[in-house]
């Protein structure tokens, strides 16, 4: 039973710590990316399409690069341009849910009905999944999960210990002192916010390739909304981000278990709502306080 | 170098104390404008079609027939889908206004529509008051879901584009639940509420269309918003807190958390209220998709009309068109209806980039001197 909670909890996390740990970087280094919700939902349509021609392999770098493309495009209006991230990043989202829609319409016809994609099973770990308790939940799962707890890690060694990763963070804090010593700011954030859009086109693939083996419309249902309170929860710190995000997977598997009880007195919808409310709690709690970066969401390179 | 402010231009830039004498040219500005952003709707439109391989020209006569083709199709199509739309976008802008990035009209206004359908119980005891008593629920209720999101800003320090985003699925989730328990149809087969009674229902303003008083409600809020924020004193304050809180607050001595609030919870109110008209004037049943979307396109309508409440009420009709026209493309030339919301999404984006290209002319005339 605890085995099986903690292997969902896991798998149900995975979409969450990919589409955060992306947001993470572009945060730090400033860039507030509001579309990622928008890169979530074309990896999805990238990923079934992929998947579709090349199988499953070839899913996930189409849904990486339909995430990215999405994010380019909200780079050249937040970043170059330097118009309101916010703004820009609501009108990202709608963009890409509108042209999901409109493309998944027209590949796979009005209705879609019984639209199944090849998907990826579960790769157990020799050795590792024999650990009790927690190996098989960890080490028994899909390939993206691996290549996510490989990304974490790299991710939060990157940003603490290298030259890069220290720019990264000193655009996100001071823009004016970064240009100043030399960093070219806007190609720092337009990467950051490149690398962030490819691990929520990672996210959506996950969930078509890894969870649901279909695609439906809206089916990223604002988990890149959540991902940005992850964020939050976690601190701007990858290993913090990828704690944080166990929580929405655990909440993720308890509003399935409970629907799955078939407890038909008690109204699913309100379930559904769990991880919202539980996104709205987790916000009040943790302040973002002197954690977040300094120059998060700022338009300007030069400060006032 | 000029001091920039915190929020975007699109809420900055707007009519500056425009004097009465220069009244007329910034209606004839405005109505270029509405002409030309039609234009830049249409042509991307067009592409889009192309592009994506439809029968273009199949599609844009239904589009033109279905948005405006017979007085019928204007009356209740086009403006039908505007009321909400109008609504909707004043509570956005007047949000923007104060520099509060409201994104949850959409979840405001359904809760604004599961009041409402609450109040209708009462309609046997209440017989005429029973609409004056629905419209106020709808707009306490949209206050009260703004309130929370108010409420985690203020006292929490909560980004309140997460927070009403959130609240957006939980009232979509909330109304589904609605449906299928408490407020369900008496056969407990289909997942809407019953249909409210005669006397709840708003009359219709026109005869033989289906154009209800809530465009009355439209108009009126909208110009009452504009006449406010223009030329009193609580519509100033409001406009200097959306410009550079600190300063409001600093040199103004401006109560920015006070009248930040009053307007996040008006703005609720009028977006509660689209969702009680919307019941009581064209749906008459409540169910999860009485808004496709209203709430999101108002973010539209309210940025194309630069946050300005005359402007936001031409641009419901822009957009109610729209609505109607991708409607008719859909059922008439098989073209998917959601292929609007790209064209919504475009328009903002080349809105937001014009002006900040309009903003670096004047930076660099400014530089130049």
């Amino acid at each position: 039973m605890i085995d099986a909670f903690l292997e969902a909890t896991i798998r149900w996390s995975t979409p969450f710590a990919l589409a955060a740990l992306g947001e993470c970087v572009s945060e730090r280094a400033g860039v507030i990316n509001i579309g990622l919700e928008g890169s979530i939902i074309a990896g999805a349509l990238g990923a079934t399409v992929g998947a579709g021609v090349f199988g499953p392999t070839f899913g996930f770098v189409a849904g990486a690069l339909s995430g990215l493309v999405i994010a380019a495009f909200f780079g050249v209006f937040a970043v170059a341009l330097r118009s309101d991230q916010i703004i820009t990043g609501t009108a990202i989202t709608m963009f890409s849910l509108g042209l999901t829609g409109t493309l998944y319409r027209l590949i796979y016809g009005a209705s879609g009905v019984s639209l199944s994609t090849p998907t990826t099973g579960v790769l157990p770990l020799p050795v590792l999944s024999a650990i009790p308790v927690i190996g098989p939940a960890l080490f028994i799962q899909p390939p993206i999960t691996y290549a996510l707890y490989v990304a974490i890690a790299c991710v939060a060694w990157w940003m603490a210990r290298t030259q890069s990763g220290l720019a990264l963070r000193a655009v996100g804090e001071r823009p004016d002192a970064a240009t100043a010593a030399g960093i070219n700011v806007r190609r720092v954030q337009f990467g950051a916010v490149l690398f962030a859009g490819a691990m929520a086109g990672l996210a959506g693939a996950t969930l078509v390739l890894a969870q649901a083996g279909t695609f439906v419309e809206n089916m990223s249902a604002g988990r890149g909304f959540i991902a940005i309170a992850i964020v939050v929860l976690g601190r701007w710190r990858p290993l913090g981000v990828a704690a944080a995000s166990l929580l929405f997977g655990a909440a993720y598997t308890l509003q399935n278990l409970f629907q799955s009880l078939g407890l038909s007195n008690v109204p699913y919808n309100l379930f559904l709502a769990v991880p919202y409310v539980l996104t709205l709690i987790v916000l009040a709690l943790f302040r973002s306080g002197t954690s977040s970066p300094a120059a998060l969401g700022q338009r300007e390179i030069v400060s006032r | 170098m000029s001091r920039t402010p915190p929020v975007d231009d699109v809420i900055v830039n707007v009519d500056h104390n425009r004097g009465s004498r220069r009244q007329s040219r910034a209606w004839l500005g405005g109505l270029f404008r509405a002409v030309a952003l039609a234009a830049v709707a249409v042509v991307l439109l067009v592409v889009l079609l192309t592009v994506t391989g439809q029968r273009t020209g199949e599609a844009l006569i239904a589009l033109v027939t279905g948005a405006a083709g017979t007085w019928y199709a204007i009356t209740s199509a086009t403006l039908v889908r505007a009321i909400p739309l109008a609504l909707a976008g004043l509570a956005v802008s007047l949000a923007f206004r104060a520099g509060i990035l409201n994104i949850g009209a959409e979840g405001q206004l359904l809760a604004g529509a599961a009041a409402a359908t609450f109040a209708t119980l009462a309609a046997p005891q209440l017989g005429v008051a029973t609409i004056p008593l629905l419209l106020a629920a709808g707009c306490v209720a949209g206050a009260a879901w703004a309130g929370i999101a108010a409420f985690l800003r203020q006292k929490l320090g909560v980004l309140e584009v997460i927070s009403t985003i959130m609240l957006n699925y939980v009232a979509l989730h909330t109304v589904g639940y609605l449906v299928r328990g408490p407020l369900q149809e008496s056969t407990h087969v289909f997942p809407q509420s019953f249909n409210i009674d005669r006397i709840a229902q708003l009359p219709i303003i026109i005869p033989r269309t289906r154009l209800h008083l809530g465009f009355v409600f439209a108009v009126v809020i909208g110009v009452a918003l504009w006449w406010w924020l223009k030329d009193r004193a609580g519509g100033f304050r409001l406009r200097a807190v959306g410009a550079n809180a600190h300063a409001a607050e600093s040199a103004g001595r401006i109560n920015v958390a006070r009248t930040t609030t009053i307007a996040f919870l008006a703005s609720g109110a009028i977006a509660g209220l689209a969702g009680a008209t919307q019941l009581s004037g064209v749906t008459y049943s409540l169910y999860e998709t009485i808004s496709p979307g209203y709430g999101y396109t108002a973010i539209a309508v309210a940025l194309l009309a630069r946050l300005n409440p005359l402007g936001v009420l031409v641009a419901a009709v822009l957009f109610g068109a729209l609505e109607a026209g991708a409607n008719a493309m859909q059922r008439d030339a098989g073209v998917p209806e959601v292929l609007v919301s790209v064209v919504e999404a475009l328009l903002i984006l080349l809105v937001l980039a014009a002006d900040r290209w309009r903003t670096r002319q004047v930076r660099m005339t400014e530089a130049s001197i």
